[in-house]
């Protein structure tokens, strides 16, 4: 049993090792360790095409985490609020809604904003002289789409736990439902919020299925590094690897901590 | 009684009737309760005293009927815009803010703004009053249960409310310190003398700390009186039990002697006992007898029944003794006998027969549930 589980986690993580390591590579080889050096890391932090694909996916990223966080809350306290069969029903939906595999999301957001795009464009373009297109957009559209689940069950779970009481007794101290929310509600859910913002980062920043079926002439990172292997697997895109994966694995952390602090003593 | 007829009325139910959905939380509660006074809510969990006090703090809104605070109906008025605060069962602190700043929430609320130092002075005053003048920037999971009570106190009584509601605040102590609070909550409230209502199931607690107390039974109010009221004559079988203990004997009234009547028990023999209602020759009644009410003699005593019963049980009390004895008419009566009575009745032991004196006047009518 234990060989087993050993041989699962070598199984798992010793590719991902191995390119941590081949990044610090001296030569050529991406598959080959010739030497220690950081040059590919400066190599690639100074190609133009890399930089803007990582310009490119941190807007996206942000703004899709920011836009999900906020979405998500507010579902989350709305459903929090409902009673009976229509919240089993949005409940059931959002659950399905994470488990649906990326590439249908990505090829059902294709479908739909083109038919979008389709129908709204001449109108528009007669109206305005602009018309709308895939791109930053779209990327973001279908990247809230996937994170606000995330978002909805972190903070729903947070909110479940809340001790009811709270609210009465900020009302009962005098404060008006706006004033509850902001000086109770929403600090006792900062933690969960924070939570599924990093996590939406770290989904949007990473993702490569659906952002490949969404992204129209934009590059993102994951993008920009699948068109590359095409060309051959350098120890620069090994160095890309590493960091991407470096920061998404500290952004993880950083939320598991927060979810953690979050819950501290006293409850 | 005080309160209601003599003093100045500071809130008031008035047929007031809660229900959630099928259940009757509340069924038409009339009540008034005075200005300083020290009101306690008793009865079995279930009874709906949490439900009268929530809706006087505006988290439920009667089904039926009106409750008014300083002759103001305040059915409309949304919990944040009442002049009561509450202390929660679970005492419900904000785990996020400090001690200090958890004091100092109600007084953050107010419009026009409080002065900064102003509020810093105030909650500084209800921590002193607490006993807890160190403890401001402590976190709320720093504090133990007896602490975070006090807190919550504080946080309360610093926005000086009309009436402080308290939802069984002490069930959640330990013993000793529940008594050690029940005399502080008592003497700040004769100090701020701000008007408390007190939920409580514990009888001991309601009986030593209320003014009056609402003993209530199955959403209904049973009996409202002070402490020695309720003791001494309950209006009903319910209240009779509730209250300490009593003897409760049926009989059939043969003569009506003012204030008193004489009462024929199941077993022939006639009892003078309290009248608190007028009852008529021939009237079935209920009789409620105290332990403490009846003594016991090694013989019958002139002018008085002579009841010969059985000792089944005796439970030693420490200053008193707890007598069973057997009647096979009366069935099981309860007797307490002080030690030093006691020593007046030599070899008594399970078995013995021993005469139960009842003296004339003791035990009361009781009237319908
Ligand atoms: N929010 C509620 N929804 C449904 N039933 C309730 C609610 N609150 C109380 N009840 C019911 O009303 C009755 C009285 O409850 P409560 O006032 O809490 O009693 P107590 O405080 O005396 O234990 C109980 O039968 C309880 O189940
Ligand atoms: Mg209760």
């Amino acid at each position: 049993m234990r060989i087993y589980a050993l041989s699962v986690y070598i199984f798992l993580y010793l590719p991902i090792g191995i390119i941590a390591l081949f990044s610090f590579s001296a030569g050529r080889s991406a598959s080959q360790m010739q030497g220690f050096s950081t040059q590919w890391y400066g190599k690639a932090l100074s190609n133009p095409f890399v930089i803007d694909a990582l310009k490119t996916s941190a807007t996206v990223a942000l703004v899709s985490a920011i836009l999900a966080s906020v979405f998500g809350t507010m579902a989350a306290l709305a459903l929090s609020g409902m009673k009976g069969r229509i919240r089993v029903l949005f409940d059931a939906l959002i659950y399905i809604a994470v488990m649906i595999p990326g590439i249908v999301i990505g090829i059902a957001t294709l479908i739909a904003l083109v038919t979008v795009f389709d129908a709204v464009n001449p109108w528009l373009e007669a109206a305005t002289g602009w018309r709308l297109s895939m791109g930053h957009g779209s990327l973001i559209a279908a990247h809230v789409l996937f994170t606000m689940s995330l978002v909805i069950i972190i903070v729903r779970a947070r909110i479940e736990g809340m001790d009811r009481a709270l609210i009465e007794a900020s009302s009962d101290l005098g404060a008006g439902p706006l004033a509850t929310f902001r000086q109770v509600t929403l600090p006792m859910l900062a933690p969960a919020i924070m939570a599924g913002f990093l996590l939406s980062f770290t989904f949007s920043f990473d993702d490569f299925i659906i952002a490949f079926f969404v992204a129209g002439s934009e590059t993102t990172l994951p993008i920009y590094i699948f068109s590359s292997i095409r060309r051959g697997v350098t120890p620069e895109i090994n160095a890309i690897g590493t960091m991407v994966m470096g920061a998404s694995l500290m952004l993880l952390v950083i939320a598991q901590l927060t979810l953690r602090r979050g819950k501290a003593p006293g409850h | 009684m005080a309160y209601a007829e003599q003093g100045e009325v500071i809130a008031e139910f008035v047929d007031t009737t809660k229900r959630f959905g099928k259940v009757l939380a509340a069924d038409r509660l009339n009540l008034r309760i005075g200005k300083g006074e020290f009101l306690s809510f008793l009865g079995p969990s279930g009874c709906g005293k949490t439900t009268a006090l929530r809706m006087l703090a505006g988290f439920e809104a009667p089904t039926e009927g009106r409750i008014l605070i300083d002759g103001q109906d305040i059915g409309a008025e949304p919990a944040h815009r009442r002049p009561v605060n509450m202390v929660f069962q679970h005492y419900a602190l904000f785990p996020h803010m400090t001690v200090a700043e958890n004091v100092g929430y109600g007084l953050r609320q107010r419009r026009p703004k409080l002065a900064k130092d102003d509020i810093a002075a105030r909650v500084a005053r209800a921590l002193d009053t607490v006993r807890l003048g160190d403890f401001g920037p402590r976190r709320i999971w720093e504090m133990s249960g007896g602490q975070q009570q006090r807190v919550a106190l504080a946080r309360a009584i610093v926005n000086e409310p009309k009436i402080l509601l308290l939802d069984e605040p002490m069930a959640a102590l330990d013993a000793k310190l529940r008594a050690e609070m029940q005399m502080e909550l008592l003497s700040l409230q004769r100090k701020l003398g701000i008007t408390f209502i007190l939920v409580t199931h514990d009888q001991q607690e309601a009986l030593s700390m209320s003014d009056r107390i609402c003993i209530m039974g199955k959403s209904r109010i049973a009996q409202i009186g002070t402490p020695r009221e309720l003791y001494d004559r309950p209006a009903n079988r319910y209240v009779a039990d509730f209250v300490g203990r009593a003897n409760i004997l049926p009989g059939t009234v043969t003569r009506n002697i003012g204030e008193h009547a004489l009462v024929r028990l199941a077993s022939n023999h006639d009892v003078v006992v309290e009248a608190p209602r007028p009852v008529n020759p021939g009237d079935k009644v209920d009789i409620a007898i105290r332990p403490e009410g009846l003594r016991l003699g090694a013989s019958a005593e002139p002018g008085l029944p002579d009841i010969t019963a059985t000792v089944a049980r005796m439970t030693f009390l420490g200053e008193h003794v707890e007598y069973l004895l057997r009647h096979p008419d009366l069935g099981e009566l309860q007797v307490m006998v002080p030690r030093q009575a006691e020593r007046a009745l030599p070899g008594v032991d399970v078995g013995t027969q021993l005469h139960i004196l009842w003296d004339q006047g003791n035990g009361l009518i009781l009237g319908q549930d």
